[in-house]
């Protein structure tokens, strides 16, 4: 067993923030100076192996943030509501699967959610400062006065993860509980995992605690048993350890080997620097021909032959009126 | 220096009745000193700076959400939050100005034998030697190029656009399309950016062609110099030319 997590004094006197602002590593459409020194980087682990379903995680994730999830429709599976939204920052997703190799019907339970990337997809795509942070300790984090709802965090997301509101027009994710944490507190999904499936602790020690289940587990016939910690993304803050840990993807779809789309890069990267160097570059053309070749004026000889081209015979001088005819260059 | 005062003598005579007239609706030719030309009707200019402030729009917002250094845009338009609901519906209203301007415009920006030529010694032109120019009618192969560029950007933007309108169309589209979208529409919209930057720039160093989009009219002579093939088949047209009064109504 893990040891469990102290609860430290909630009195606002004894509870110390244990991270700020000072720590950002990283702020959306912002160039900052990370902190000299890095805070321990945490993580919470996510045994499935270990998962019972009970969606207590789930509860405890609404109740702590205050969140109220519509009452839907039940589309036939446990997995409910049917996808993340902005109210459900953490799902529980059943797989039924036969494993061809000893035919037998295996039920994976999965808890989804924001995955919080060492490299995070939705940052890199999000254009307004400060929408999107990255503490030193690893954890992703949305502040949301910040948003403007554009939803490029979701095209960013190798996990797709984040939801936008209908209502405030604001994206929505796990925040990995941040509030709890900066008091010492563990993850409320954590808190509430009656079976020890879901541990929280520094990204070290997670590590650690999954190389002693995948040893266990492995010894108990899961040959291919192992942690998921995608170096696409150059690791995450929520790592799970999977009994198939060579198909992740028979877990409701967790990507193979998620990384940021070549796609977004791109758009973000050469895409941006070219595009403004070329209107640059169209404006400065402008400006240099102007000046070396000066403006083009309609000559008295080109009124003279309109005129002469209507049928006004032409005065054989400038027009009368300087209507917008220029002296020659 | 433009052609000579006695080539155009022999060029007054009407065009065969094969040759397209590239004249648009309410062009009309006013003899006088000087001439003056009618260029563009009330709603043609009307329809144009529409389109115009528009597509300002767009790019101040568009530009606001592309590169973080430009982000201080948004203040234009009241904060992030405005920008991002208000850009797609800028883009609506571009796309149907820009259409009305489109069926307004597209047959005399269709090509023409003399364009072959005229982009052949485009860089002449740009040198200010505009008499090595071939006479063009109402547009040429330049103005032809924005025109239809910015056609073809325009269909790909609003595509796009429409595919990453989140609001509205979330659900018809997967994540990997809207990626797609996305770096299309960025592309696009750089290049438009591009192409209304030569448009602009074009307006202003060819003096005597704002008046064309303001007060709706430009001179005999801007017409001769740039557009001669254009005011001989307004000249030749019946009800206008030689004989025709002065300020003769349009048609």
């Amino acid at each position: 067993m893990f040891p469990p997590i102290p609860n430290p004094s909630v009195d606002p006197a004894a509870a110390k923030a244990r991270f700020s602002d000072a720590d950002l590593i990283r702020r959306s459409a912002s160039e900052i100076t990370p902190p000299a020194q890095r805070l321990t980087e945490v993580a919470k682990l996510i045994d499935v192996t270990k998962c019972i379903g009970c969606k207590a995680c789930q509860s405890a994730c609404l109740e702590w943030n205050n969140l109220h999830e519509e009452i839907g429709i039940s589309d036939g599976t446990y997995t409910n509501p049917p996808d993340l939204t902005e109210n459900s920052f953490t799902l529980m997703r059943f797989t039924e699967w036969v494993n061809p190799e000893t035919e037998n019907l295996e039920w994976l339970i999965r808890k989804d959610g924001c995955m919080h990337c060492e490299d995070p997809g939705c940052l890199k795509a999000c254009p307004s400062p400060g929408a999107i942070v990255q503490y030193s300790n690893g954890i992703v984090d949305f502040i949301h006065e910040n948003c403007i709802g554009c939803g490029y965090c979701i095209k960013g997301c190798p996990f797709n993860i984040p939801r936008v509101s209908k209502a405030d027009h604001r994206a929505y994710k796990c925040t990995l509980c941040s509030d709890r944490i900066a008091v010492g507190q563990g993850p409320a999904c954590q808190k509430a995992c009656p079976t020890q499936a879901i541990v929280f602790g520094t990204k070290e020690e997670m590590k650690g605690w999954a190389d002693f289940r995948i040893k266990d587990l492995k010894s108990r016939g899961y040959a291919n048993a192992g942690l998921y910690d995608p170096p696409g993304v150059s690791g995450t803050h929520v790592m799970y350890v999977l009994h198939h840990a060579d198909k992740p993807s028979i877990y409701a779809g967790l990507p193979d080997h998620p990384r940021i789309s070549p796609i977004v890069e791109t758009w973000k990267g050469v895409t941006k620097y070219v595009g403004l160097a070329a209107m640059g570059f169209a404006v400065a053309a402008g400006f240099i021909h102007h000046l070396i070749a000066g403006p083009n004026r309609v000559s008295p000889e080109d009124e003279a032959n309109a005129e002469r081209l209507t049928g006004v015979a032409p005065s054989g001088s400038t027009p009368s009126d300087g209507h917008e005819a220029g002296r020659t260059t | 220096m433009t052609g000579t005062p006695s080539d155009e003598r022999h060029s007054t005579v009407p065009p065969p009745a094969s040759e397209k007239y590239d004249v648009e609706a309410g062009d009309a030719v006013h003899p006088g000193r000087p001439v003056t030309v009618d260029r563009y009707s009330g709603p043609a200019r009307f329809n144009h700076w529409i389109t115009a402030a528009s597509l300002v729009l767009l790019a101040l917002s568009g530009m606001a959400l592309f590169t973080p250094k430009l982000f201080f845009l948004t203040a234009l338009f009241g904060g992030g939050q405005w920008t991002r609901a208000i850009h797609p519906w800028i883009g609506v209203v571009l796309f149907f100005s820009f259409l009305g301007l489109f069926f307004r415009f597209w047959r005399a920006n269709l090509p023409a034998r003399e364009d072959v030529d005229w982009v052949a010694h485009s860089g002449d032109l740009l040198a200010g030697h505009e008499e090595k120019m071939p006479e063009v009618g109402k547009y040429n192969a330049g103005q032809k190029l924005v025109f239809w560029s910015m056609s073809g950007l325009i269909a790909v933007l609003i595509t796009s656009g429409i595919v990453m309108w989140d609001q509205y169309f979330y659900p018809f589209t997967t994540i990997e399309q809207k990626r797609i979208a996305i770096l299309v529409h960025s592309i696009a919209a750089v290049l438009a950016i591009c192409v209304w930057i030569v448009h602009v720039y074009a307006a202003i160093w060819v003096r005597g062609t704002f008046s064309a989009m303001t007060r709706g009219h430009v001179t005999g002579g801007w017409a001769w110099r740039h557009h001669r093939k254009w005011l001989r088949e307004l000249v030749a047209r019946p009800g206008n030319g030689r004989n025709a009064p002065p300020h003769s109504p349009a048609e």
